[in-house]
């Protein structure tokens, strides 16, 4: 079970400090743990792991593409990799290699894309996968998640390495806002219900997540009591949750920071539109390209902030 | 003559067994079958380790056959070997079959990568020579065909330049240098230039051998495994459709459609090279 935080502030530790320590982990208890990168060592953070276990970690250079058919190789031969690059070039650039090499080849691949959106703002429009998620989305049995804080990274990883199939772990680098206390344990596909609510439902993930608990805490200063679900999961999606929601709340709103086309907000809206058509307002990429900025910057370039999350909870309660 | 006489039954029998399978479908990648054959009776009937009764043996040697449009060639191999009955050959590509048009690990017993998407099997190859590696399993080796037309492909050279870096000296490889693509002759489509120069410049031991003598390609594997530190890549000089007389008399023929009577003369000769083996 998960707990909460009492209050929701910057973690100390970096993600990828969490990431690189909780493998380590792994790879002590299970000598089938390996890791591959494609020249990004030094920024994905794993540089401790390389130096613990160089028999098993591969700096491929900057060939994503053979990294992640090499990754299936060392899947067939028994091993349990984790394969990283920049988001955009482990999901975007690697599209055929994840579907025949990893997915249609039933191989058990962990693909790991950091720098998850707006989050890669220096790096500018080329590095900012705003369509990571979307990409893989169509390809049959993936797995798509993107862990909150390190709390629920911790868990996933970890909950990952017991699973067999391909999994896309969206994953920011940087401190991000600490939501669940030390210990917490999740279920994958199950969405965790951070707030409960009767007027409207947030749907929320990543850097979102702690927007919308801002937004929420808004919203019922002026009377509306939103439940705020965070799906780290976003395929397959927890139809089970949607469909209890949608009966009390009758109304949700998405938040992503990702094009709302092929994202959070299509996935649940495909889902509801076959499990009970209800209203859905997106908060997210209004199908545009990344560009260069601070993160604060790009956050509010994009409308990807509590502010649009109290506008779109308004707006979908009005549709109700 | 070669030495290796029942290497040469093999191969023809390999020849005959993956014709019938075609012709039983009145089409398919005739070409690229036929001008690996002789590679596939030296590797199943000689090189590999492995055991038809436990296809998944961790310790086996494995076989990515990253031009996986040669499927019905390595199924007829399989099938001879006893991974699966022989008749089973007759369900290639028809609805719910083990045997799809490109391979399928997941299918097929005995096929050990799924290929198809030109340009991945080198990379796949890389990973399980690797893994084999990190997992002590020295006695095993990695087999990886690719075709000439494939290698336009920009994933084959990043493999290349990754086996030879982390010094896969398990991993042989080889081209099937047939000159051929679907679309004519490569050096008009893509032209690659010398496929030696190309392999020895990104750092692997290099061989080009008749592609069609059995004693040749196993010399070549056994000069290769002698070696250490370096990716192997045997160079097969052959001739796309080789023993298949409507194939080789069609250009191109990577792909072609055939009725039982066109097709029928050419398995007649390539049941008559079986008996002369057999005799020789």
């Amino acid at each position: 079970m998960y707990q909460m935080k009492k209050t929701f502030e910057k973690e100390k530790t970096e993600m990828r400090a969490a990431y690189c320590d909780t493998l380590r982990e792994l790879a002590r208890e299970n000598d089938r743990i390996c890791i591959l990168d494609a020249d990004l060592v030094g920024s994905s953070g794993v540089k401790a792991f390389f130096e613990e276990f160089p028999d098993r970690a591969i700096d491929c250079g900057i060939q994503e593409n053979n990294m992640i058919g090499v990754a299936a190789g060392l899947s067939a031969a028994g091993m349990i990799p984790f394969a990283h690059s920049f988001g955009p070039f482990a999901s975007r650039r690697c599209v055929d290699q994840i579907f025949i090499s990893c997915a249609y080849a039933k191989n058990n691949v962990r693909i790991v894309g950091s720098d998850p959106g707006v989050t890669a703002a220096y790096n500018g429009g080329t590095h900012m996968p705003f369509e990571d998620m979307g990409t893989l989305m169509s390809i049959p049995k993936i797995m798509l998640v993107e862990p909150t804080d390190t709390v629920q990274l911790k868990w996933l990883i970890r909950a990952l390495e017991k699973e067999y199939g391909v999994f896309y772990i969206r994953l920011l680098r940087k401190n991000a806002v600490g939501v669940f206390e030390e210990g917490s344990t999740f279920e994958l596909g199950k969405f965790a219900r951070l707030r409960e609510g009767r007027d409207t439902a947030i749907v929320c993930s990543g850097i979102m997540v702690g927007e919308a608990l801002k937004a929420a805490e808004a919203l019922a200063a002026e009377g509306i009591e939103a439940a705020v679900l965070n799906a780290f999961t976003w395929k397959p999606m927890d139809e089970q949750a949607l469909a209890e929601y949608a009966e009390t709340c009758g109304c949700f709103v998405t938040a992503e920071n990702h094009n709302i086309i092929g994202g959070l907000g299509s996935a649940v809206a495909n889902s509801l539109s076959r499990i009970r058509p209800v209203p859905v307002e997106m908060v997210g990429v209004e199908d545009s390209f990344g560009e260069v900025g601070t993160e604060d910057f790009l956050r509010k370039r994009f409308d990807l902030t509590a502010e649009h999350i109290v506008r779109a909870a308004k707006a979908a309660l009005a549709r109700k | 003559m070669e030495k290796n006489k029942e290497l040469r039954v093999f191969a023809e029998e390999i020849r005959v067994e993956t014709l019938k399978e075609l012709a039983h479908l009145g089409f398919g990648h005739v070409g690229g079958c036929m001008s690996i054959v002789e590679l596939l009776a030296v590797l199943y009937g000689k090189e590999m380790r492995y055991d038809p009764q436990n296809p998944g043996w961790e310790e086996r040697d494995k076989l990515v056959m990253s031009k996986g449009h040669a499927g019905p060639a390595v199924y007829a191999t399989l099938a001879l070997k006893g991974f699966f009955p022989k008749e089973e050959l007759l369900t290639l590509n028809q609805g719910g079959t083990n045997l799809p048009s490109h391979c399928d690990r997941n299918k097929t017993p005995g096929v050990d990568m799924t290929t198809g998407s030109l340009g991945q099997g080198i990379s796949a190859a890389c990973g399980l020579a690797l893994g084999n590696r990190i997992l002590g399993r020295n006695d095993s080796y990695v087999y990886l065909v690719m075709g000439d037309g494939e290698c336009d492909e920009g994933q084959v050279w990043e493999g290349a330049a990754f086996a030879a870096h982390q010094m896969l000296d398990h991993l042989i490889a080889f081209v099937d240098w047939n000159k051929q693509q679907l679309d004519g002759a490569c050096e008009d489509v893509l032209d690659l230039g010398d496929m030696v120069d190309k392999f020895t410049a990104f750092g692997w031991f290099v061989r080009k051998v008749d592609g069609h003598n059995v004693d040749a390609i196993l010399a070549a594997i056994e000069e290769g495994k002698a070696q250490d530190q370096q990716p192997v890549m045997i160079i097969l000089d052959t001739v796309k459709g080789k023993g298949c007389e409507l194939a080789e008399h069609t250009f191109p023929c990577h792909h072609i459609k055939f009725t039982a009577e066109q097709i029928a003369p050419s398995i007649e000769k390539a049941e008559a090279a079986l008996e002369a083996a057999r005799r020789a």
